[in-house]
């Protein structure tokens, strides 16, 4: 198992690349998420540019995996890892939020038919992506190759619908479904245990009959590994918590909660975006 | 008179008339449905027999999901189902769905563009003993509000298992509403039925009133305008079975012809049925109008019987409306 050390520099690389895209258009947009996004980026990249099975030439390709943001927010690292992955231009992220924009401020397939769901309201991607995987079963049984993602925030984790689904899922032994816990510890008002405890968190999923692998959610062989591992569960669905810190690759933002959607201005992006450019550059020599 | 193109029971006054719940015509439906089409799946919040959706479970356990009480991911799950290519019904009480679960089948199912088609039983207040809770009499304005929604409410059993089969291709969101109890079988098998077309049930020479009814409440509509036929004053009752997308030429239409419209449901006035009714004609031929339907009022336990007194939806408070209307 594993990636090799050149996949894993290449996963870097482009993960920074998005994130400095991501300061870029919430700087132009003048509103949007900024810690999610940025400390999902490193998972977005594995997921599409090594574990998802896909084609973004050919976005309704039936057979394709499927991969559904429950938390419709954090949608800048979407748009940004598809736009890198081939779906559109890199250009059109500057539209982020923008009237008339296919890059709505949550997602929204009337405008971008290539997303597999539109979101935004927390706690419902995960039924969402239960129904997916169900369907999936009712067709292909226990041999199905195809694999549902369903990622998800921790906060939206104090919704119920969250548990109706996840409950469900165990129950049907959904072994085709993957749920990814951003586990980054911040809400838009504090810290996810100030605001509503939701620990002991593997034990809740345990408890529904789920698999579960707690990851560093910044570190891209655990990621590739961990979505690999998945593939070998049998009978129970499977829940990957990435423990991520907010706001990621920003020292200014990191762990702040405050950052969970507050406005970029333009020094702070050019400060964020120097950081980044610095960590690309040591990414490089780190490898080399 | 009867309106004889549509082939409508000719016991329809008879006192001993067949008498069906409205969700029984879904059971049957969804059911005929599941036969023809691979593609139809079932999901039920535990209320399978009383939505009447064992019919299709007992017979494709494979395509039924028993999602349990949880309503929220019953729409959701549904959504997921859709986007993979099913054409997935779920069922519940009206009042729990699309009551409880609005925002998932406004976000999850509507927003989304998934055609999942939502029963909503007992519905209306002659769900009877069970009280208030139970008695879902908004779920006709929560629905109908919906981009992509289609809204059915249908007469009866047959009707209800036309509506239910009719839904199955439209590639929309569709409600269709339910009541509990036995409900005068009005139509036959042979009666038309297009999702969108209203139908006049009850003709007159030269009416001076229209009557537009919706759902089970149909039938006391009809015995009004044949009691008021007897009192010298002519009636139009229309079967509005299709409250949205409105069948805005048939209403305008009868306006035209009646000068006055009383419309009739069982659900809150604020939101309903008469509300679609009023803003076509307010827009295209406005009229003098009467509402039957509940007050800003929840309701109660009771018999179906004493509740339709009650609440002033009966053949006598219609009739009590139509006298009222002639003398604006």
């Amino acid at each position: 198992m594993g990636i090799t050390e050149e996949k894993v520099k290449e996963l870097e690389e482009k993960a920074n690349a998005i994130r400095i895209s991501i300061i870029d258009m919430l700087e132009d947009a003048g509103s949007g998420h900024v810690a999610g996004p940025l400390d999902m980026a490193d998972i977005f990249t594995v997921l599409y540019f090594h574990t998802l099975k896909h084609n973004p030439k050919k976005p309704d390709w039936p057979e394709r995996d499927r991969l559904i943001l429950s938390n419709g927010h954090i949608c800048p690292v979407l748009y940004a890892t598809m736009a890198y992955a081939g779906y559109f231009e890199v250009k059109e992220l500057k539209t982020l939020r923008k009237f008339g924009s296919r890059l709505q401020g949550h997602p929204h397939r009337d405008f971008l038919p290539m997303l597999e769901t539109s979101s935004g309201p927390l706690g419902s991607g995960l039924s969402q992506a239960v129904g997916m995987a169900l369907a999936d079963k009712m067709d292909h049984g226990m041999t199905s190759q195809r694999r549902i993602y369903a990622l998800l925030s921790d906060a939206e984790l104090e919704s119920g619908q969250s548990w109706e689904a996840a409950m469900l899922a165990g129950k049907e032994e959904l072994h085709n479904l993957v749920a990814v816990v951003d586990r980054n510890n911040i809400q838009i008002e504090g810290y996810t245990e100030n605001i509503m405890p939701i620990e002991s968190l593997s034990d809740k999923w345990r408890a529904w009959n789920w698999h579960v692998i707690e990851i560093d959610g910044h570190n891209m062989e655990e990621i590739a590994d961990s979505f690999e591992t998945t593939k070998a569960v049998f009978g129970k669905p499977i829940v990957i918590i990435a423990h991520t810190i907010a706001g990621k690759g920003v020292p200014e933002f990191e762990r702040d909660y405050r950052w969970h959607s507050k406005v970029v201005n333009k020094e702070q992006e050019s400060r964020a975006i120097k950081e980044l450019r610095t960590l690309g550059g040591k990414i490089r020599s780190e490898h080399q | 008179m009867l309106n004889p193109d549509l082939k409508l029971n000719t016991k329809i006054f008879d006192k001993g008339i067949e008498q069906v719940p409205i969700r029984q015509g879904f059971g049957e439906g969804l059911l005929q449905a599941g036969e023809e089409n691979l593609q139809v799946v079932g999901l039920c919040a535990d209320l399978t027999e009383s939505t009447k959706m064992n019919l299709f479970a007992d017979k494709f356990p494979n395509r039924f999901v028993q999602i349990g009480v949880a309503e929220q991911n019953l729409a959701s799950v549904a959504s997921g189902m859709a986007a993979m290519g099913k054409i997935p019904f779920i069922s519940s009480y009206a009042m729990f769905s699309p009551g409880r679960n609005w925002e998932q089948i406004r976000t999850t199912i509507c927003y989304n563009n998934q055609p999942v088609k939502i029963a909503g039983s007992h519905a209306g207040i002659s769900v009877g003993p069970d009280g208030g809770t139970h008695q879902a009499i908004e779920d006709i304005a929560i629905t109908r509000v919906l981009p992509r929604m289609i809204v059915l409410s249908p007469c009866d059993s047959v009707e209800a298992r036309k509506a239910t089969l009719a839904s199955v291709d439209t590639g929309t969101p569709v409600y269709i509403r339910l009541a509990r109890e036995k409900t005068p079988v009005m139509t036959t098998d042979e009666t038309p039925f297009d999702i969108g077309k209203a139908q006049i049930f009850w003709s007159s020479t030269n009416p001076k009133v229209g009557i537009i009814a919706t759902g089970g409440l149909l039938h006391k509509a009809l015995l009004a305008a044949k009691e008021l036929e007897g009192k010298g004053i002519e009636a139009e009752v229309m079967n509005l079975a299709t409250i949205k997308p409105l069948d805005d030429k048939a209403i305008v239409e009868l306006a035209k012809k009646t000068g006055r419209i009383v419309t009739v449901e069982e659900h809150q006035i604020a939101g309903g049925m008469g509300s679609a009714v009023a803003e076509c004609l307010a827009q295209n031929f406005p009229v003098p109008i009467e509402f039957i339907g509940v007050h800003d009022q929840f309701g109660q336990s009771g018999t179906p019987d004493e509740l339709i007194e009650h609440y002033g939806l009966g053949t006598k408070s219609i009739i009590k409306a139509v006298e009222k209307i002639l003398k604006r």
